[in-house]
């Protein structure tokens, strides 16, 4: 079935000609060739934010030590030592605390369980957020509603009430961290959801639409060929933004004491166990802090670059 | 002595970006007279729409501009923003596009007009109010009184472009410049946009630069017709001169490609092949010489100037602008495309 | 516009019926209430299934869900697991919390407003790219750390600089404290300077990047340029015309975030050992009980349907086009 394919939205330069066209046979290549290009001309836009690249790079860093850096460095998180509450040295690079662990040690735990959490948070709540809003996006009408005011349900509850109620249920026992995670995929879905509606409502009136569906292509067709690839961008820009929401939510969960429990560890966590030593030793509180601002700063950053990239109107002045 | 009341000289307009300097506008002259009504035609691109905010002093801070711009003797492009004020909808007003995005959502239009009135003189609210339900019934508002009150979402397309012109006319301007006021709107109601048009123009006596792709609407209003391409006029003259004496290879493609209702049954339109040129990357020859069916090798070298072609009213820029004479058809000199082939010719 | 607002309180009716039942099915799953008599020795079958009795366990789901509402709607909220009355304990929480929130809300409101408008009218200056720098880093900082950043060493510095100890870092206010009215509120702004202002910064982070957004725009949109055509002064067309429209969108935004400047409060609550509807909740879930819970998680919510209403009627009183909805 030959359909017709129009570059939807593409900004072309004046005098570039647009290759419009009933091509019996090759719908398949005049889409990845456009996709190919699109892709490019975001990547390419992404690096020149400086900001946002110099921020990938600090992000990938801290994510790749955060989950092997427990393993390389070798004392645990749990081990305890003879070293008491001494300031950063060469033997302790975040020196340790009053009852011997090596800071380094617990930090690199805490940062390991918020960015497990949170990639894992990403994944579901990007997977069912999807769905749902393209469902209702595309359908409209009863469903629309329908899943509209379901979405507004959970967002009515107080968030952090909602997270401490439903993390509650698994208390103790190292499989928290995976309830802790579906607890707040059970939110953050809500945010996906809206923002993959939003771009299919303005989608779904766009020609190229209208013109599939003259040619008999099928709804299924049309979400996934037409509508979703053009979704990718402001999916992946709230993705990012519901990681960096989710890490401050699950370090106030544990700072609470209603996210991760003793003896595993959070950021959350150590915080909450040394805030009274801010002052007298502060490198227990402020690396872990730190960790923290650096993760959730990094992803906003490298968010914003990308709501950039992939935003075809930009502030430029043209002709 | 003609009363010359704007007087544009050698304007230029450059807009730095990521990609490169656009030269948005390379070089437009031109006068007008006290009451003229002037046509400024070109497809989109071409400057046009730029030229009119650059007389207004409307563009964004990153645009540079160039040339002169005076308005009855007085240099505009030097004034500050204040001085600027004291013109813009006093001495020249402007009309834009889009009148379903042109006025404020949040205010009646009553408010809106009575605000242009009081920005330039000192009347009471009263006063003012009484004044804008005079121009909504100018321009032909129904029940003018009460719909004052209304809010711009109420009124349709063409009556919010009647309110937009009744705003531009509040103050009797010398210049209304129309920005494609009627391009937005059913064909219907572009007719009746053009009556309100030389309504205000009859109220006010001020003189018009009517900008528009359509030369049909330019054809029933415009004294005098200014063709711009690529940034620069290609030709000036009367509105006669330009429709039934082209000299320029352009302005003959736009008439071809106008459909007409006293043409014959089978007369073809003769569409223009190509886009319009990069204005950041211009290259050095006659800019429109790629469409162009009488196109040589020197027209690719050298871009040509504005030159008198018959008599000094008369300028067209073409190094070949002599062989155009006269009663030339635009289906004489531009092909038919490769879809109209196979019909007979 | 009256028929507006009363349809929209008609529609929030079911909304709020249908979350009192998720509220309910969450609690409810959120664990077992029998744990702690289950866990402890000696305790014989007979309580256990008499308390079990007692607390409606045994029933299906839906029938709790009914004898508890019932209960609520008349305004009976049951006990603690203590035994304390929750309606007067939540009410009394209630206060001290929303002491908080209101406060800091008003603060970063007014703040957001001026530096989202400064930030847009000055775009890619200096000015805007500072004040684009700091809401980044707020919006990335937990709200327990900066606030235990701001308790640790704003206090001291503050108490030092002025001589006297203005500002508190413990508790909502002194107990036991005497004297008149303009006294006691003294005391409660120095107990709220600094979780407030903890509230303040990173509400504003947030808000302010919006409503540069908005301002940015507004300022690009037609209507403005048709403004400045008809020869209006700057000031004019920026305050009149552009701030008009820019103010719409971010009066909903602040009233839909209540629920999230609730949540900071909550946590920054801990920080600073008050004694408000945070500590509430962490007992009650640490507890498991679900009276308490129901009744914090019910009542919070219908405040932030609340809010969500009043967003809606702020709208269409300030933007014409939807009032007749």
């Amino acid at each position: 079935m030959t359909e017709v394919r129009r570059e939807p939205a593409a900004a072309t330069a004046a005098g570039e000609h647009q290759p419009a066209g009933m091509q019996p046979g090759t719908p398949e290549r005049e889409f990845t060739v456009e996709a190919r290009s699109q892709l490019r001309m975001v990547v390419r836009r992404f690096l020149q934010h400086r900001l946002a690249v110099a921020s990938l790079i600090v992000l990938v860093l801290v994510i790749v030590a955060s989950l092997i850096g427990g393993r390389i460095w070798h004392y645990g998180f749990e081990q305890v030592g003879p070293d008491l509450s001494r300031p950063p040295s060469w033997k302790h690079p975040f020196g340790t605390d009053g009852i011997g662990h090596d800071t380094l040690a617990q930090v690199l735990r805490g940062a390991q369980k918020s960015v497990q959490i949170a990639l894992l948070v990403a994944f579901v709540s990007t997977g069912f957020g999807t769905v749902v809003g393209a469902l209702a996006g595309y359908y409209g009408g009863k469903i629309d509603t329908a899943l509209m005011r379901l979405t507004d349900l959970v967002l009515s509850i107080p968030a952090i009430a909602f997270l401490a109620v439903l993390a509650a249920r698994v208390r103790h026992g190292s499989g928290n961290w995976l309830f802790i995670a579906l607890a707040l995929s059970a939110l953050a879905w809500t945010y996906i959801a809206r923002t993959v509606r939003a771009t299919f409502l303005s989608l779904r009136e766009k020609e190229f639409v209208e013109a599939a569906r003259a040619l008999g292509a099928k709804d299924r067709r049309i979400i996934f060929r037409h509508l979703l690839p053009n979704a990718v961008g402001p999916i992946i820009v709230a993705a990012t933004i519901a990681v960096a929401v989710t890490i401050l939510y699950e370090t106030s969960l544990s700072y609470l004491g209603l996210g991760i429990h003793p003896p595993d560890t959070s950021l959350g966590l150590l915080i909450s166990q040394n805030e009274s030593a801010a002052t007298t030793r502060p490198w227990l509180f402020y690396f872990p802090g730190l960790f923290i601002v650096i993760i959730a700063l990094t992803v906003n950053f490298v968010g914003d670059g990308l709501r950039d990239a992939f935003d075809p109107t930009q502030t430029r002045v043209r002709a | 002595m003609a009363d010359i009341v704007l007087e544009v000289e050698d304007l230029t307009v450059d807009f730095p970006t990521d990609d490169g300097i656009v030269h948005a506008v390379r070089g437009v002259s031109f006068t007008l007279e006290r009451g003229e009504v002037l046509g400024i035609v070109g497809e989109s691109g071409s400057g046009k729409s730029v030229t009119s905010l650059a007389i207004m002093r409307l563009l964004p801070k990153t645009a540079r501009l160039g040339g002169s711009v005076r308005y009855e003797g007085r240099e505009l492009l030097g004034l500050n923003e204040k001085e600027m004020g004291a013109i813009r909808g006093a001495e020249i007003a402007m009309i834009f596009q889009d009148p379903m995005t042109s006025l404020n959502p949040v205010y009646t239009i009553g408010w809106q007009l009575a605000e242009a009135v009081r920005a330039h003189r000192d009347v009471t609210k009263q006063e003012a109010w009484t004044r804008a339900v005079n121009l909504l019934e100018l321009v032909g508002i129904p029940r003018a009184r009460d719909r004052a009150n209304n809010y711009p979402h109420e009124f349709s397309g063409g009556m919010r472009q009647r309110v937009v012109i009744a705003m531009a006319m509040a103050n009797d301007p010398d210049v209304i410049i129309a920005d494609e006021p009627t391009t937005a709107l059913d064909v219907t109601v572009q007719a009746q946009i053009l009556e309100t048009l030389a309504t205000a123009q009859a109220e006010t006596r001020a003189a018009i630069v009517l900008i528009t792709h359509d030369l049909g609407v330019v054809a029933g209003m415009a004294d005098d017709v200014l063709v711009m391409y690529a940034g620069k006029p290609v030709e000036i003259g009367t509105v006669d001169e330009i429709y039934y004496h082209t000299r320029m290879p352009y302005t003959l493609g736009l008439l071809g490609s106008l459909p007409r209702l006293d043409a014959a049954g089978d007369e073809q339109l003769t569409p223009i092949k190509g886009s319009p040129p990069s204005l950041i990357n211009l290259p050095p020859g006659c800019p429109f010489s790629p469409r162009c069916p009488l196109t040589r090798p020197h027209c690719d070298e050298r871009e040509p100037d504005l030159r008198p072609v018959v008599g000094a009213a008369h300028l067209a820029a073409c190094h070949y602008a002599e062989e155009l004479s006269g009663d030339v058809v635009a289906a004489e000199v531009f092909e038919a495309t490769a879809a109209d082939a196979g019909d007979v010719k | 516009m009256l028929g507006f607002v009363i349809r929209r309180l008609l529609m929030s009716i079911p909304v709020v019926i249908a979350v009192s039942f998720l509220v309910f099915l969450m609690v409810a799953g959120s664990g077992d209430p029998l744990a702690d008599l289950r866990a402890r020795p000696n305790v014989p079958a007979a309580v256990i299934q008499a308390r079990r009795e007692q607390l409606h366990l045994d029933k299906p789901i839906v029938t709790r869900y009914a004898i508890w509402a019932k209960g609520f709607v008349k305004g009976d909220f049951g006990n603690t697991l203590g035994g304390q009355n929750v309606r007067t304990l939540l009410w009394q929480r209630l206060q001290v919390t929303l002491r908080m929130v209101v406060l800091a809300t008003l603060i970063a409101v007014i703040i957001a407003i001026a530096a989202g408008v400064i930030s847009a009218v000055r775009q890619y200056t200096v000015t805007d790219y500072s004040i684009t720098f700091l809401g980044f880093l707020f919006l990335s900082m937990p709200v327990f750390w900066l606030a235990a950043l701001l308790k640790e060493y704003g206090a001291i510095r503050i108490n030092n600089l002025l001589g006297t100890q203005l500002v508190f870092t413990v508790g909502e206010a002194t107990p036991n404290l005497t004297g008149n009215w303009f006294h006691r509120m003294g005391d409660y702004i120095g107990h709220l300077a600094l979780p407030t202002a903890a509230l303040v910064m990173i509400s504003v982070a947030g808000w302010s990047r919006y409503q540069r957004a908005s301002m940015l725009d507004v300022m690009s949109s037609d209507y403005i340029r048709l403004a400045r055509a008809k020869g209006l002064t700057p000031r004019r067309v920026m305050i009149r015309h552009a701030l008009r429209n820019a103010l719409i969108p971010i009066t909903t935004v602040v009233a839909l975030d209540f629920g999230a400047v609730l949540g900071g409060a909550v946590i920054t609550e801990k920080v600073f050992s008050w004694q408000g509807m945070g500590s509430m909740l962490i007992d009650a879930v640490n507890n498991i009980d679900v009276n308490e819970l129901l009744a914090w998680l019910m009542v919070t919510t219908i405040i932030v349907i609340l809010f969500n209403l009043v967003a809606d009627i702020l709208y269409a009183y300030l933007d014409p086009r939807i009032r007749y909805d």
